[in-house]
């Protein structure tokens, strides 16, 4: 039934694949972020409560959900590394990290953003606020990990044990609004029922959602591919590739 | 259109700090990213094309060495046991 995904467990067919991609991958992410963008920032209506500081909403809540997604997709891959020992697992893992722990950067500093004009403060030590904190702490973690060991197997393990024991924040962060008392509101996109706002504030949301989502994938494309050159720097297909590209 | 000109637009019903420090920040952020993935990725690709220009200039000189060898008995028969050697080790 996996038989079709074998071949894309061999370095050289992945990185030809993925390279194929990249140029859709691209245009899909412009066009999203282009009318994401302008759609939240000027067509969508204003918050009766919250007024134009709503427009954070759009950055925050795609790049807070980014962040958690990012971070089981990475423990996922860590995870088929260290039990079925694919090394391309570890690859998008490691390429996967950067990503994650920038956008997890974005969420939490928009967040500030947001935080001071509506609730008076830039931050406070509240359990949604600061379990997201962990969660950059995480990230950064698995990425000194990967850079620790000059032996890649060996770092990939390490940075995979810490991923995997990560995952524990994960529910931690998505139900910290309903177990603690926090500041921080409820969902309101991300529940299983229909979403409680109206849908012409949705749709500008589900656009940039998309479009930073496909700008993710993007970026990790781009360093997956770095990754498995590096890794098979001494194969014969990458000595052919990078006599006959160059280095463009 | 939520606004009625371009200075209210800029304003942002008063939060102009806010939302535009959000976005100016995400924007820089992620175009930090996306510029240092690329120019990652070729440095990388410079690395392994400076080794394997390494390599074909020790190639080169390996054999311009074996050829001066071959005019003095002693060091071809030195080259002789090194390849056997060699051979061992590869096999």
């Amino acid at each position: 039934m996996w038989k079709w995904l074998h071949p894309y467990a061999n370095p050289e067919v992945s990185y030809h694949f993925v390279g194929k991609l990249l140029p859709w991958i691209s245009k899909i992410t412009i066009a999203l972020l282009a009318i994401g963008i302008v759609w939240a920032l000027v067509f969508a209506p204003a918050d009766y409560q919250q007024g134009d500081s709503f427009r954070i909403f759009y950055i925050h809540v795609p790049t807070a959900i980014l962040s958690m997604s990012i971070y089981m997709a990475m423990a996922t891959a860590a995870f088929c590394s260290l039990v079925w020992q694919f090394r391309l697992a570890d690859a998008s893992a490691a390429a996967m990290a950067p990503v994650g722990a920038v956008i997890t950067a974005i969420a939490l500093f928009t967040g500030a953003a947001w935080g001071k004009p509506m609730w008076g403060t830039w931050w406070i030590w509240d359990a949604r606020l600061t379990s997201e904190l962990v969660l950059l702490f995480l990230y950064l973690g698995v990425i000194a990990l990967h850079n620790a060991f000059e032996d890649k197997n060996l770092a990939g393990k390490a940075a995979g044990i810490l991923s995997l024991v990560g995952v524990v924040n994960i529910p931690i962060i998505k139900y910290s609004v309903e177990w603690w008392n926090t500041l921080h509101q409820g969902a309101t996109v991300s529940k299983m029922s229909a979403p409680s706002m109206s849908m012409d504030m949705f749709w500008p949301f589900v656009i940039c959602f998309l479009g930073i989502a496909m700008l993710v994938t993007f970026v990790i494309c781009i360093r997956f591919r770095t990754e498995i050159l590096s890794r098979n720097g001494m194969r014969p297909w990458v000595r052919t590739l990078i006599t006959a590209e160059g280095t463009k | 259109m939520q606004f009625d000109s371009i200075s209210a637009f800029l304003d942002m019903g008063g939060y102009a700090f806010f939302v535009w420090l959000s976005y100016g920040v995400s924007t820089f952020l992620l175009a930090a990213l996306v510029y240092s993935s690329h120019s990652n990725h070729k440095k990388v690709k410079i690395k392994i094309a400076q080794r394997l220009q390494r390599e074909i200039k020790l190639r080169k000189a390996a054999e311009k060495n074996s050829a001066n060898a071959e005019t003095t008995d002693d060091l071809n028969s030195v080259v002789k046991d090194l390849s056997k050697n060699s051979n061992k080790v590869v096999s």
